[in-house]
């Protein structure tokens, strides 16, 4: 065949293949575009969703805050990315949250939002989310909305499988993907099985406030740890954590680290690591690692670095871990409602194995162990196995639960998601995605209590599902009817960055309960200017504090003079409005910085720079009334070394 | 001309439907007088909110001295006394307006704006609606205290 003959074959394939997909696609999906399917997810205007859905933004940092079932996009919550849009990790309040042993990083990558629960019940309090490349949990406040928290995690490289949350959110886990010389050392890479170690973290979170403490560390063997699920019911006091590369390859993990048949699920009695601890089994290590938190009446963060953090040994702790092995290179592990089951996605072979609480206890105390790994009792795959489900679709990923006995695993490679019964094994509904489906969620679905009326498919590959947007695509969700027998797909919705997993809860747990201003008498910012007397500029040397005020429709002070090139301006905004949704924004010409988005009564701090003689004006950003267009003011900068005065 | 004829068509047909009969046009006079706006007597005169008719005894000097407290937090940034600033000069407000309508423009100033006709006329002149402070009921009581001193 020549080059021009090959050429056309090659194109009629290319076209052949498009065609088939594209029929394949249309063929599989009739409740698409139908009318009950939109009536299904029509939220009228003015009404409200029955759901929140919170996904987490993966490589965008943030998370996101959708509506279901209408997929409508209420917010994005800066969480470990800077956000010019309300001056997150910019204003001289919240940058600080951002703080790591590493210095300040404006960016992460976040994988999975987690609710708080009570009793197993998802409780509406906070959502935690973890930071995957530089080790970190944050905690999200679902009163205002807010980043409240973020914990550095030491002696961690890749912090993937977290933050699974507790029965009653005892504790947030961690677990290390990337396993790593612990403490730090400068080693050969190829040292790996000597010298690399993972750790499966304990955050504990105070049932209070929710402030969180690394409570210990549990050192483990330089395994890949991937994904984790808390124990509920019957094993509440039990964590579980899936691993691949348990034959610790290096390099090209892709086939090195695909070689056993079967990897392990860690199993971590929590319980008895507390006993452990209380008998002072615990060893006080070194380490860096950073913890900030807002203050709430001061709007500010707090950070403190801390030094060290304990840390058990499997050795010394006999009865602390198991290994479950699992095939092969397992993905997610997923506790059902129940507490009895635990569920490994088998990602590289084409079942999910089941694991069972009752048969794995039995086993332990019948010592049905096949050997150790690194110190850690390996059980007999036999004595702990449920059930399998198979011909479940290949690379399958995840599972989540419904609370009806029904599970449900999303097939990577397939492009599905396969709904099979709890107990018989069998599958009973298979529903395609679009396309390449990782994720999904069930609102409730990891917890004691699933609401098994949607599930959200969250999608790696959008392709053609919408409007073209050039090379970079929106993530495509698809919001999946579960409430009968059979699965039905109601809507696609565009997400922000790469949503992995996402959490759901009905609205009436969290909309009831939302702040709606920051009272101006609880304000405890040490810069505040709580009424327009106390308006002002001071000078301190090179640094000028502005204490203004904000108010419809003007700033106080307006007209600012006696600033010099060479000095560093502090603008302490005060937003002076207690009126739900007037927040007014503040943005200074030439600030090598982002705007100021001020919350009624709160204090907002923008650091200014001026490098340029001249008068530059200031103005609010966020339309907030008929005169928005009249709030502004200007600064006078003078040379420096200029007599002229502060004035205001 | 179809048009028009349309119009009238459907204008008489509403009417006709809404027109009721004698029971509502009696009860309708057996109600209280409403305003255009669908206000009582009452309301227009006292405004609309938590507070009904208020009679103010002699001056509280205590309690306007808190008030004056108050208002220098929540209230400067946009009333002065004998100037408009954002709202409108405060002097005099007392002798001008019921205690009950400024307590209630105090308190509950969005339901003000939206359905009093005397509200919505100043929102035409001075454009930014009043806003809601988060005072309570006792704070709005001293402010008004204070602004009996004016």
């Amino acid at each position: 065949m020549n080059k021009t003959m090959m050429r056309v074959v090659g194109v009629i394939l290319v076209i052949a293949t498009f065609l088939l997909i594209s029929e394949c696609a249309k063929k599989d999906k009739p409740i698409l575009g139908s009318s009950d399917a939109a009536s299904a997810v029509y939220v009228a205007p003015g009404d409200y969703d029955e759901f929140y859905a919170f996904t987490s933004g993966g490589f965008s940092g943030q998370l996101g805050v959708y509506g279901l079932p209408s997929g409508r996009l209420f917010r994005e919550i800066p969480v470990f990315s800077v956000d010019p849009e309300n001056g997150y990790g910019f204003n001289e309040e919240t940058k600080d949250m951002l703080k790591t042993s590493f210095g300040h990083i404006p960016w992460d990558d976040s994988h999975h939002p987690e609710l708080s629960q009570t009793d197993g019940v998802t409780d509406g309090r906070w959502i935690f989310i973890n930071g995957n490349n530089t080790p970190r949990i944050a905690r999200i406040d679902l009163k205002n909305f807010e980043t409240a928290e973020i914990i550095e995690i030491p002696n961690s490289g890749g912090n993937h499988g977290s933050p699974f949350i507790t029965q009653n959110s005892e504790y947030v886990v961690a677990s290390t993907r990337f396993s790593v010389p612990i403490p730090q050392a400068d080693v050969p890479i190829s040292s790996y099985k000597e010298n690399f170690s993972g750790t499966l973290s304990f955050i504990k979170v105070n049932p209070d406030d929710g402030h969180m403490n690394i409570e210990f560390q549990i050192m483990v063997p330089g395994y890949d740890y991937d994904l984790a699920s808390g124990g509920k019911g019957p094993s509440h006091g039990w964590a579980f954590f899936s691993s691949y590369n348990t034959e610790q390859a290096n390099t090209l993990l892709e086939v090195n680290a695909s070689k056993n048949d079967k990897d392990f699920i860690a199993a971590v009695n929590w319980k008895l690591a507390e006993k452990y601890l209380a008998e002072g089994k615990g060893h006080k290590q070194p380490a860096d690692y950073y913890h900030n938190y807002m203050d709430h009446n001061s709007h500010s963060a707090v950070s403190e670095q801390k030094k060290s953090v304990t840390v058990l040994y499997p050795a010394e702790c006999p009865g602390l871990i198991y290994y479950l092995p699992t095939p092969k290179s397992p993905h997610g592990v997923d506790v059902d409602p129940s507490g009895e089951y635990i569920v490994g996605g088998g990602k590289l072979a084409a079942v999910v194995s089941v694991h069972s609480f009752s048969k794995m206890i039995k086993a332990i105390e019948d010592e049905k162990f096949i050997g150790d790994a690194g110190g850690i009792p390996v059980l007999d795959y036999d004595a702990t196995i449920a059930g399998e489900v198979t011909n479940v679709g290949l690379g399958p990923l995840h599972t989540e639960f419904d609370g009806k006995g029904y599970a449900y695993t999303s097939a990577f490679i397939t492009s599905e998601v396969v709904k099979w019964k709890l107990g018989t094994w069998e599958i009973v509904d298979r529903i395609p995605s679009y396309y390449s489906i990782g994720h999904l969620m069930i609102p409730g679905g990891g917890s004691m209590k699933p609401w098994g009326k949607y599930l959200v498919a969250l999608n790696k590959m959008t392709k053609d599902r919408y409007l073209s947007t050039g090379p970079e695509l929106a993530h495509a969700a698809q919001l999946i009817d579960i409430s009968g027998e059979k699965m039905k797909l109601l809507l696609d919705f565009p997400t922000v960055g790469e949503p992995h997993y996402a959490q759901g809860i009905p609205a009436d747990l969290i909309h009831p309960n939302t702040t709606k201003i920051y009272e101006l008498e609880n304000n405890t910012h040490p810069y505040r200017t709580l009424s327009e007397k106390e308006a002002r500029v001071e000078r301190k040397g090179n640094e000028v504090h502005v204490y203004m005020t904000t108010i419809r429709t003007h700033f106080k002070p307006d007209n600012i003079e006696g600033i010099q090139v060479g000095d560093v301006v502090y603008f302490h905004v005060t937003n002076l409005e207690q009126d739900w949704d007037i927040p007014h924004g503040f943005a200074m010409q030439g600030a090598i910085n982002s705007e100021l988005l001020v919350m009624p009564g709160a204090t907002n701090t923008l650091r200014w720079e001026p490098k340029k003689v001249g008068v530059f004006p200031f103005y609010c950003t966020d339309f907030c009334s008929a005169l928005h267009q009249e709030m502004q003011g200007y600064v006078r900068v003078s040379p420096k070394g200029s007599k002229v005065p502060i004035s205001f | 001309m179809i048009k028009k004829t349309g119009m009238v068509l459907v204008a008489a047909l509403i009417l006709m439907n809404c027109g009721g009969g004698d029971t509502e046009a009696a009860k309708e006079a057996a109600a209280p007088k409403l305003s255009p706006e669908g206000l009582t007597q009452e309301q227009i005169k006292h405004g609309i909110g938590p507070i009904g008719v208020l009679t103010l005894g002699p001056q509280d000097e205590a309690l306007a001295a808190k008030g004056a407290e108050v208002f220098e937090l929540k209230c400067v940034a946009c009333h002065k006394i004998n100037e408009r600033l954002v709202g409108p000069p405060l002097a005099g407000i007392t002798t001008k307006r019921s205690p009950a309508f400024i307590m209630n423009m105090i308190l509950n100033p969005d339901e003000m704006v939206k359905k009093h006709p005397e509200v919505k006329a100043m929102l035409a002149e001075f454009y930014v609606p009043m806003t809601f402070q988060n005072v309570t009921e006792d704070d709005a009581r001293a402010i008004l205290e204070y602004l009996r001193t004016l």
